[in-house]
């Protein structure tokens, strides 16, 4: 036994010592791709660090000149700015209310018995992972008032949508439904399907009714599961930026991201644009934070 | 959900089967319009009613592929005579094809578009995944400092703004010349997809028992060699789905390809809304142009449906 063990060990180390050690394989392993990440995405967020403290003009050859914290002072002290954050919230709000009910209420339905139950779930999945540039365009066609199918299924006329200051938000929020609602349904469907059978059946002896049975033993235990698809599509509707700029021009559906594309590379107001790149970017990562935890939260499960 | 079932149960269940199906017609209507509009001759893509029953014709994708111009006048039965089959089509629809003073035939911006598209995504699916999967066995297999700090170091450059990270990417690209390169492209899209890959295949490799590579290290590999010989093939499955999520997530890329690509190099996310233009646009062939473009996504799509949810939830559900 004894000697067996020891020319295991003995072999081990020979076999590791004709190699590379393995802290320097992980190190090869592990560094390369810091080294990519730091210098494509915290080197470029270090540089606009330093041009938001500047009145820089990428379309100009004038030298940048320090600032200080006017561009900051500009940005927070701006009602349009404030009125671009504003539409984002009511974006946010309206395309994830939505996806959050129509995919929550279509995995309730498929976590039953039905038919071709694969085929379909596979078929709903479909619109989140085409691009939302080419198919938001193609809903252009879509929401023509004069020969748009929408208008003509639901008889409502000449109806306009894109071109309606006030329909346009909701247009741009109906599409991202229809392209995202089957994320939450496939998180969902994850959360419903991992919840004990024998919950239910303990439910139906006790004869708990079907309003008791959802909100006492469905919804929190699907809670964490759901938390992770209402963070992670917020944060997504919140960077929106190719739909709404594809669909619309209109000024109630200028999102942050679009004010800060037309700063950057329309108005070319570099300095200030970084400016505001930051204040997003903190957001961004406020909310990041929360979804990071919620994803541990499950794994740990 | 009892054993018995009782008649309302049933009912209830029939309800749900017929609300299902709905939904999944509505969810599916935009995808069918897409592509019956494809093969739609141009004057019935636009009628009120819409058109559902009509003869299928290949006119739009020959369109989409050539670079037309009005005639100014009919063709002499010669010239119509002369003409391939594809060209009499563009012919009957009022256009000419462009040839070169070589009669050679001018192609339309779509294909270079797609060809771009096809570069770009796959070199940097290669780049991110090959990267992605070696870092992803570092931090399964090996003790690293602030490993939880590193893993969400890697996670956070993925929730980044493209805006945000565009405008300095923009200046220092300009500065270097890699606007409107592929390479400049593929770089954002490895960074951009890095992330997801260290972190999808992390949870693939942690799946694989370490048994298998210690005891290859007891015959007398080196841990190169475990890696290369018994846990890539162990992970080729994972591999293959992450490989699947990158080359989706940069083929569809919009804000990037839009801000620093213009003519060269320029994908086919902004390519195609930039041929609706002004004017009345020609909906078949946006539509042939994008039912080509998501046609390989769909069939991606169908490869990977078992998958589909662990890479959505960056590997932190599995089923």
């Amino acid at each position: 036994m004894a000697t067996a063990v020891m020319t295991t060990l003995d072999q081990r180390t020979r076999a590791a010592s004709r190699g590379m050690s393995d802290i320097s394989i992980r190190n090869l392993f592990i560094i390369p791709t810091i080294l990519f990440l730091i210098v494509f995405n915290i080197f470029p967020l270090l540089y606009s660090l330093y041009y938001s403290f500047t009145d820089f003009r990428a379309s100009t050859n004038a030298p940048a000149n320090f600032v200080g914290l006017q561009n900051y002072r500009e940005l927070l002290n701006d009602p349009f700015i404030w009125s671009n954050f504003a539409i984002t919230a009511q974006y946010v709000i309206v395309s994830v209310t939505g996806q959050v009910l129509v995919g929550f209420g279509v995995a309730m339905l498929l976590n039953r018995d039905i038919p071709f139950k694969g085929l379909i779930t596979t078929l709903l999945l479909l619109p989140m992972m085409l691009s939302m540039a080419v198919v938001g365009l193609f809903w252009k066609l879509l929401y023509d008032p004069s020969w748009g199918v929408i208008n003509y299924a639901l008889g409502l006329g000449n109806f306009e949508w894109l071109a309606n200051p006030k329909m346009a938000l909701y247009a741009v929020a109906i599409t991202d439904i229809w392209m995202w609602s089957p994320f939450v349904m496939l998180l969902s469907l994850a959360g419903l399907s991992a919840v004990p059978k024998h919950l239910y059946e303990a439910a139906a002896i006790d004869r708990a009714g079907s309003f008791y049975t959802f909100f006492r033993i469905t919804l929190p235990l699907v809670a964490p599961i759901l938390m992770i698809a209402i963070i992670f599509r917020t944060m997504e509707a919140f960077k929106t930026f190719d739909l709404a700029y594809i669909l619309t021009s209109q000024p109630t559906t200028e999102v942050i991201s679009i004010r800060l594309y037309k700063m950057a590379f329309q108005e070319w107001q570099t300095g200030r644009s970084c400016a505001l790149a930051y204040i997003v970017l903190i957001m961004v990562i406020a909310i990041t934070n929360i979804y990071v935890k919620y994803l541990n939260k499950v794994k740990e499960r | 959900m009892a054993a018995v079932r009782t008649g309302s149960e049933i009912a209830l269940n029939r309800f749900a089967v017929v609300i299902v199906l709905i939904v999944t017609l509505i969810f599916l209507a935009p995808i069918y319009w897409i592509t019956s509009t494809a093969f739609k001759p141009r004057n019935l893509a636009t009628t009120i009613p819409p058109t559902v029953v009509f003869e299928p014709e290949i006119s739009p994708f020959v369109k989409l592929f050539t670079k037309r111009a009005q005639l100014r006048s009919a063709p002499t039965p010669e010239e119509y005579a002369a003409a391939p089959w594809w060209e009499r089509l563009v012919f009957d629809g009022g256009e000419k094809v462009v040839r070169s003073g070589k009669g050679e035939v001018q192609l339309s911006g779509y294909p270079s578009r797609f060809m771009n598209s096809l570069i770009v995504a796959i070199t940097s699916t290669v780049l991110a995944v090959g990267m992605g999967t070696f870092t992803a066995y570092g931090f399964s297999r090996f003790k690293v400092k602030g490993e939880q700090d590193l893993l969400f170091f890697i996670l956070s450059t993925r929730m980044l703004p493209p805006v945000v990270v565009a405008i300095p990417m923009f200046l220092m690209y300009r500065a270097v010349g890699l606007n409107d390169t592929h390479w400049g492209l593929i770089i954002l899209y490895t960074a951009f997809n890095l992330s997801f890959s260290v972190w999808l295949m992390k949870g693939f490799i942690d799946e694989i028992p370490k048994e298998y590579e210690e005891a290859a290290l007891v015959d007398g590999y080196t841990r190169m060699e475990a890696f290369f010989k018994i846990v890539l093939p162990e992970a080729a499955t994972g591999i293959a789905a992450t490989a699947v999520f990158c080359f989706i997530t940069a083929w569809n890329e919009y804000a990037f390809a839009l801000i620093m690509t213009n003519r060269r190099a320029q994908t086919a996310p902004p390519f195609i809304p930039s041929q609706v233009g002004s004017g009345l646009p020609d909906w078949t062939v946006i539509a042939a142009g994008t039912f080509l473009f998501l046609l390989p996504v769909a069939i991606f799509t169908f490869l990977l449906r078992n998958h589909l949810l662990r890479g959505m939830s960056f590997g932190a559900i599995r089923k």
